[in-house]
Order: structure tokens, then C-alpha cells, then sequence
């Protein structure tokens, strides 16, 4: 059976076709970072206008390259919630309005149980159970995955997300938007023991919390800026960076050992980073656990994790009608 | 309008669990300060005093710029707008709906909203001293923020 599924959340707008819930057949993204760069962030407005602009384009896209037809799709899949409802909506309506028109079913996926199963994407991936980290601009979250269906909360943060403290970071330090890569790239030339930021929750919990590193870092900051010196920016990022990446990879790893799971999987856009795959798959080396990486492409929001996703809500018996409403709040998280 | 002095994290949770237990239905809570401020912290406490059950964490709205809360003495809407250019992507975005509500809304980086302030609304100014002291500055347009303040300010030491 041929999916197509479309996910328009946040920033982006995409489409993608797969067979059975494993195969991608296409994969498309209109990047719209063009058109957030200038303005420091996402902007709902231009969003979901640029969503309702791109969804139908971006569809079509993929299914020209997966050679495919809109008569061969047997199940369409859209991104529910959580986000910005404004956002959701265009893609969630494009979607159960297709399914109407063209009396196929349609399923409606959580955004988080996109990324929970983005590795099953991968050639290699695991067996459940797993411990799954899912790091993201929104989400800071811990989650046992016992099925492609059945997803139990294990730890969140308690302030800011990960990827909101980079894009934070970034903006103190003037680098532009999105912050991951920016933050990213300069903590390469950067030395991560120059400054010892803190790494918050050391107190055995699996939560996590950002919101003191990024004052740290501002006040670190601040104290070059009144002495009138130079920001080291190389030397924060890469300190910055190295105290997400410790605390993330900590954390997964006491979460993995108490759930009693030998497999650990990431997801989100921050799961892209380097320096937390690296050190997420030395740490699960040493503690004897089998670490999981989606390539970036499936870390990152995409359509391809909601259509598999998908598929196994298909598989359940679920099917949304076409008075469904998107929601804001994730009850997963 | 009053100052109120936050020596620690103990005091800033005591003002926003009072001003959660305080609210009622409708008030708007525009929250100032910078980053760091401790603006999420106050919400956070806040929702301690509307007696939001614990499942309902709040946690930082800037990625959502909306989060909504249930179950407790009333719904919160809370709002972070550090994201968005202007008024108009606060329009645009469909918030306006939300703030003064059926609930209490508080707004973070408030000054977005440009000429969308509600005109009536408690200013809470929230400013960092040192790395754990804050200072607390209230102003309340309107009779109810009036009393608002008042109310919080008169179990000041």
C-alpha cells in the first residue's frame, strides 16, 4: 500500500510517499528558512501562508518522485498536533479533505510519535523495547517506545527546551536563525572546557532543564561585554554545547538502564547534532547499550516519520473523521 | 508603581503562587523582562497558585509561543511572543483570541503586542540584580489590576 503523508507543524512544509510504512519512496521539504532567516525566527504569519502556498506543490513533488499517482495512494497521513494550531491546521485539513474527496482513509499522527519512530526509517534499527530521546526546538522529552503505538513519558524538561537554548545562544551572540547550526559550527574552532556551564538536575531525576544554562551563558556573556573585552563566541559555543550534549546523553543513559532497555534511539532536530551523536554513541558503547542515530534528514521535521507513523496507527484500527480537530498539547508529553 | 524585592527563588515562587491564587477569570498578566529574567519561573508558580495538577508542568511556550493548561482553579494561557516580529504576527498567528479569555492569560515578551495591549492588564516588571535576586515592579491598568496589585503589595514586609 502506497502513503502519502503531509506535515506542516512548523516551519516547514512537507510531503512524503512511502510503501508500507517502511520504504520512502520520496521525501520533499520546502525549506522556508529563506524567508524566516531576516526576521529571527519563526513567523506564524508568513508560515502558514508559505504552508498554504507550498502543501499542494510539495505533494505533488513527491509523488512525481516516488512515480506514483494519486490513484495508487490507499492511506493518507497528517501531522495532528502538537504546534501552532494555525499551522496544523493547512496541512491536517489539506489532508482529511483529499481522504474525502478520493474516499480513502485517513489517519492523524502526533508529531512526537513521528520522531519516536523516525529510526524505523533507517536500515538499521532496533527491536522495541527502547529508550528514545526526543531533543527538538519544542521538546526536551525521554520516552519508553514498547510498540510503534504505545509510547510512555519517562522524563521532560521542566523549563526550556534544548533546541530553544541553542536558538537562544544564538541570538545572544548575534548568529542568525535557525541557532543549532550556527551555534554549531562556531563550537567547532572552540574549546568546550573553557567555561564549566552548568549541567542542571544532577540529582539522579531523568528530567531535564535549560533554562540556567542559558542565563549562564548570558551572564558569562555579559561579564566580557561590561569589561569591555572581546566575546569569546568560538569557546562559549563549544562549552555551551558540550554541557547540552553531557546532560542529554546522561540523562538517556540512566533512563535506558531504569526502564531496563538495551537499545537507545534519538529523534528531533537537535538529534542532528555532532557532537551529541558522537557522544551519545561512545557513552552507549561504554555502558554496553546499542546506540540508534536517524541521519539528519529524519531527525529534522519531516513527512516520512509521520506517514510510518502513520501506517501503524492504520495497522491499529485508527482513522480520523473529517470533523477532526488538530490539537496545541501533545498527550504523549 | 510598586516595587517588591525578590532576594531568591523562594520569594519569586511566593509572589506567583499568590498572584495564581489571586486571579480570576479574564485577568491578563503581561510579564516583562529580559532573558534570564525569570519569567517562565513566575509562570510556573503561578500556576502553583491556580492549583494546576501536576501533569500539567509548564514548561517554556517560546517554540509553541502558546501553551494551554487545564484541570486547575482556572485555565492558563500562556503565551511567549519572543519569536514573532510585531502585532501583526500576533494577529496573524491567531492569539489574540486567547488573551482575556476564559482564564488568566499571562503574555511573555509582551511589548510584541504593540498596539493589541489590552487596555486593561497588570504590568508585572521582572528585572535581574544578581544572579539569584530580582526585583519585581507591578503597575495595574484598569480597577481589577488595581486591586491586583494592591493586594499583592499589601502582604509586602
Amino acid at each position: 500500500m502506497l502513503i502519502l503523508a503531509i506535515e506542516s507543524s512548523c516551519d516547514d512544509t512537507a510531503a512524503a510517499v512511502l510503501e508500507d510504512g517502511s520504504r520512502v519512496l520520496a521525501s520533499v521539504i520546502s525549506s522556508q528558512h529563506s524567508v524566516h532567516e531576516k526576521y529571527g525566527g519563526v513567523v506564524p504569519e508568513l508560515a502558514s501562508r508559505c504552508h498554504i502556498e507550498a502543501v499542494w506543490p510539495v505533494a505533488e513533488e513527491a509523488l512525481r518522485q516516488a512515480g506514483a499517482t494519486l490513484d495508487e495512494i490507499g492511506l493518507i497521513a497528517a501531522t495532528q498536533g502538537p504546534g501552532l494550531v494555525g499551522c496544523l491546521l493547512v496541512g491536517f485539513t489539506f489532508a482529511k479533505s483529499l481522504a474525502l474527496v478520493r474516499n480513502i482513509p485517513c489517519v492523524g499522527v502526533d508529531h512526537l510519535a513521528g520522531h519516536l519512530l523516525a529510526i524505523l526509517l533507517e536500515e538499521n534499527k532496533p527491536a522495541f523495547p527502547y529508550t528514545a530521546l526526543v531533543a527538538s526546538g519544542g521538546t526536551s522529552s525521554l520516552f519508553a517506545v514498547s510498540s510503534p503505538t504505545e509510547f510512555r513519558l519517562l522524563g521532560r524538561t521542566r523549563d526550556d527546551a534544548a533546541g530553544e537554548a541553542f536558538d537562544k545562544v544564538a541570538k545572544m551572540l548575534n548568529l542568525g536563525c535557525p541557532g543549532g547550526p550556527a551555534v554549531s559550527q562556531r563550537a567547532e574552532q572552540g574549546r568546550a572546557d573553557a567555561f564549566a556551564f552548568p549541567r542542571a538536575l544532577a540529582d539522579g531525576s531523568v528530567d531535564f532543564s535549560f533554562s540556567g544554562l542559558k542565563t549562564a551563558v548570558m551572564n558569562q556573556v555579559n561579564r566580557f561585554q561590561q569589561a569591555n573585552q572581546p566575546v569569546p563566541v568560538e569557546d562559549i559555543c563549544a562549552s555551551f554545547e558540550q554541557a547540552v550534549a553531557d546532560v542529554l546523553t546522561e540523562k538517556t543513559i540512566i533512563a535506558a538502564k531504569r526502564a531496563g532497555h538495551r537499545q537507545v534511539v534519538l529523534g528531533g532536530g537537535v538529534a542532528a547534532n555532532q557532537r551529541l551523536r558522537r557522544q551519545m554513541a561512545a557513552r552507549c558503547a561504554e555502558e554496553d547499550l546499542t546506540c540508534f542515530l536517524p541521519s539528519s534528514a529524519f531527525c529534522t521535521d519531516n513527512a516520512a516519520m509521520i506517514g510510518l507513523a502513520g501506517w501503524h496507527l492504520f495497522q491499529a484500527g485508527q482513522r480520523v473523521g473529517p470533523d477532526a480537530d488538530a490539537f496545541s498539547r501533545s498527550p504523549l508529553n | 508603581m510598586i516595587r517588591i524585592a525578590l532576594p531568591d527563588l523562594a520569594a519569586t515562587a511566593e509572589l506567583g503562587r499568590r498572584l495564581g491564587q489571586l486571579a480570576r477569570n479574564g485577568d491578563v498578566i503581561l510579564l516583562h523582562g529580559g532573558l534570564g529574567a525569570g519569567k517562565t519561573t513566575l509562570t510556573q508558580a503561578i500556576a502553583v497558585g491556580l492549583e494546576l495538577p501536576p501533569e500539567q508542568h509548564v514548561s517554556s511556550p517560546s517554540f509553541a509561543l502558546l501553551h494551554e493548561y487545564s484541570g486547575g482553579r482556572l485555565p492558563l494561557f500562556h503565551l511567549d511572543l519572543w519569536r514573532l516580529a510585531g502585532e501583526d504576527d500576533v494577529e496573524a498567528a491567531g492569539l489574540l483570541d486567547y488573551i482575556g479569555g476564559p482564564g488568566l492569560t499571562v503574555i511573555e515578551w509582551p511589548e510584541r503586542l504593540g498596539s493589541l495591549r489590552p487596555a486593561a492588564r497588570l504590568d508585572v516588571f521582572l528585572e535581574a540584580v544578581s544572579e539569584q535576586e530580582r526585583v519585581c515592579s507591578l503597575e495595574g491598568w484598569g480597577e481589577r489590576a488595581e486591586e491586583l496589585r494592591n493586594a499583592l503589595a499589601a502582604r509586602q514586609p
